[in-house]
């Protein structure tokens, strides 16, 4: 693992000037996974936040090659580079050894990402997939998406008097794309660098499609104060709701923190500290809400209590 | 010159086979499908070198070819109906990222109610997307029309994608004689690919498909369109290169017997073939007309097609697709040519063969009766049953 002395001397791919907002994690996650290869890489994004926030004509923040082209294909924008360059490297015409690497939200890879994602990753590709979930339409205004927790308030899902914010769970992505028997899937936080970029070198090796699924904290879709992102995305490991793992070669592996949970080395925190961290739930802490609440430590218990089988395995 | 019995689609792949590209990325549509299983077969057999993608869609087979093209490789598809409109969002992109890419469309009717054969709903649908669409009439023109397309799409004037169109059934699936290029003849006409600024060069890095404020994005489609008029004189220099090696001469539009035309029928694709059968037969009986067939619709030939149509009593703009509400695409590209030009032949509308609707030499005399008799009226649904 490399040191973050070694770390601030490797050449920045991602630079300072874009305009994503103070305290949003995906620029830093963006980095993280970037590090995650000494080899030259191809980006590829989906429309979103990050695209906007990075590309703004005549300027760029990016210092590798980078494409967008659309919201749901940042899979198949990068299967065409990644087919090109096996066509042309074939007939000699490019010499170097690339990694090629998507970054797309929630909503372009649960949502409207997830059939382009799919196709991509049954055709065997080689590259990685990084989602940075911020479990909603954060560039639009907040909106809902397939990612979006049980309770949370968006725009088309707000807290009401009748309604409590989202009615549905989210779907569980990370093991919808290791059933597709890729070689590497994970999930990851950026507030633990070492553990993301760990899984980001295995899934640039992977010698076929990875995925990463990381937790990218909102300070504005998700109302909490901007230097708070690391502390968040902390919370979202410690209670649980977000675990450590990779799915590696169709073996499941817990890392990190929630590994050391699962040992019963490090205490695993109650979902009402996730809720209390962030404006999107501050509804749920009313009494009149709290079965909601005691659903989503329910469900946190069931999938946390699943994937320890799993890893057992 | 060797003599080959293929349908429209396996003329179409067979042009493929010859060029090579580095990328082909589609997804199975009838009735395009022949090209892409006969493709498939040079593919297995190792007769090509090309990386074949069976996508998961035509919205992915669109983005393939993007990310393929931008990436420094030549690409191709082919669709049609449906997965042309599937392809939409992604046609416009293809276009404003400038990428030549060569796509074949074997036209089909658009759903709903769901039909797979002949009408031009779906490529006209997309002829506001910047691409360069070229018609063919058979099976010949269709492998003609696919070869060239490369030239077309790839000079550096142009840069943009293109359709080779095809109708349904009719080409693609109806067999006739097609003399080929020889594949070294074909592969040098065509030449190799040459990329701008591919993404593939990682020594000096490109952003591609970047955010437009308003600022730029108006610049931007100022450059597409300035791309798209000066296309019309490369095109018509490619078919004069393509002359000197196939023989066939061609032009943006066909004129046949139109001189001394009084009347004159403009149309697309296989039925301006049969328009050739129609006006032999009248003229045989006196009648003094003639027909145009556009070979190239995006960029309209205005000038062309004004010229053809001057001193002519009546016109008729045959066209295989409607536009609700409006008057059909052809008939609108037609009369705005005459009337930049100051050409007053009376031009009425026939739209027909909608949905395959079979269209043959005696429903199309009617259309020149009609004309003569001043009985045409400006809209008319060519056969429909009231």
């Amino acid at each position: 693992m490399i040191s973050i002395k070694e770390m601030a001397e490797k050449p920045v791919r991602l630079t300072e000037g874009h305009r994503l907002c103070a305290g949003c994690s995906e620029p830093i996650i963006a980095k993280q996974v970037l590090l995650g290869t000494d080899k030259p890489v191809v980006v590829s994004n989906a429309t979103g936040c990050f695209e906007v926030s990075t590309s703004g004509f005549p300027y760029s923040a990016w210092n590798v090659p980078w494409i967008h082209s659309a919201f749901e294909n940042a899979a198949a924008t990068v299967s065409g580079v990644e087919v090109a360059y096996t066509a042309l490297k074939k007939k000699g015409k490019v010499k170097d050894d690339i990694r090629f690497v998507a970054f797309a939200g929630d909503g372009g890879t649960y949502d409207i990402g997830f059939q382009a994602l799919s196709g991509a990753i049954e055709r065997g590709h080689q590259f990685m997939f990084v989602c940075m979930n911020n479990e909603a339409y954060m560039n639009t205004g907040i909106q809902r998406s397939g990612a979006t927790g049980r309770g949370a308030a968006t725009t088309t899902c707000p807290s009401g008097t009748c309604i409590p914010g989202k009615r549905e769970f989210p779907k569980d992505i990370t093991k919808i794309i290791a059933a597709h028997g890729l070689p590497y899937a994970a999930q990851a936080s950026p507030h633990n660098y070492k553990d993301l970029i760990e899984k980001a070198a295995k899934g640039f090796e992977a010698g076929g499609p990875a995925f990463l699924n990381v937790i990218a904290p909102c300070p504005r879709g998700w109302r909490y104060e901007s230097p708070q992102t690391i502390e968040v995305a902390q919370l979202a490991v410690e209670t649980c709701l977000w675990p450590l793992y990779e799915y590696d070669n169709g073996k499941w592996n817990l890392t990190a923190e929630s590994k050391r949970i699962a040992e019963g080395k490090k205490e695993k925190r109650p979902i009402v500290d996730w809720l209390k961290s962030q404006g999107r739930f501050k509804h749920l802490l009313d009494p009149k809400w709290k079965s909601v609440a005691d659903e989503i430590q329910a469900n946190v218990d069931r999938k946390w209590d699943e994937l320890l089988r799993l890893s057992k395995q | 010159m060797k003599r080959l019995a293929v349908n429209g689609d396996q003329a179409v792949a067979l042009t493929w086979k010859q060029v090579d590209p580095d990328v082909c990325a589609s997804y199975p549509i009838t009735p395009q499908t022949i090209i892409v299983e006969a493709f498939s077969d040079y593919v297995a057999n190792g007769e090509v070198d090309t990386e074949y993608v069976c996508s998961e869609s035509e919205h992915s087979s669109m983005s393939i070819c993007i990310g393929a093209s931008a990436a420094g490789a030549r690409a191709v598809t082919a669709t049609a109906s449906a997965g042309l409109a599937y392809m939409w969002e992604m046609l416009y992109i293809a276009a404003s990222m400038r990428m030549p890419i060569v796509m074949t469309v074997a036209n089909r009717a658009l759903s709903g109610p769901i039909n797979i054969h002949c009408d031009h709903s779906d490529a006209m649908g997309a002829r506001d997307s910047g691409w360069i669409q070229i018609y063919g009439e058979n099976v010949q023109e269709a492998y003609d029309n696919s070869l060239m397309s490369f030239r077309i799409a790839e000079h550096m004037d142009i840069r943009l994608p293109i359709m080779n169109c095809l109708d349904g059934f009719i080409v693609t699936h109806a067999i006739e004689s097609l003399s080929p290029l020889d594949d070294e003849v074909a592969k040098n006409f065509v030449g190799e690919f040459k990329p701008v600024l591919p993404l593939l060069d990682v020594k000096h890095p490109h952003s591609f498909g970047p955010f437009d404020m308003p600022e730029y994005y108006y610049e931007h489609k100022y450059q597409q369109a300035m791309a798209m008029s000066s296309a019309l004189s490369v095109i018509k220099e490619v078919f004069k290169e393509y002359e000197k090696v196939s023989g066939r001469k061609y032009d943006l539009i066909e004129t046949y017997r139109t001189e001394d035309a009084d009347y004159v029928a403009i149309s697309i694709g296989s039925t301006a073939g049969t328009m050739k059968q129609v006006v032999d037969d009248l003229r045989k009986e006196g009648h003094k007309v003639g027909s145009i067939k556009i070979r190239v619709f995006r960029p309209f030939p205005y000038q062309e097609v004004a010229k053809a149509l001057e001193g002519k009593k009546a016109v008729a703009v045959m066209d295989r697709a409607i536009s609700f509400g409006a008057v059909s695409p052809l008939f609108a590209d037609v009369r705005s040519a005459e009337f930049d030009n100051r050409v007053h032949a009376r031009t009425v509308s026939y739209i027909y063969g909608l949905g395959g609707r079979d269209v043959g030499v005696e429903d199309l005399k009617v259309v020149f009766r009609e004309l003569a008799s001043g009985n045409a009226k400006t809209i008319n649904y060519l056969g429909v049953k009231q």
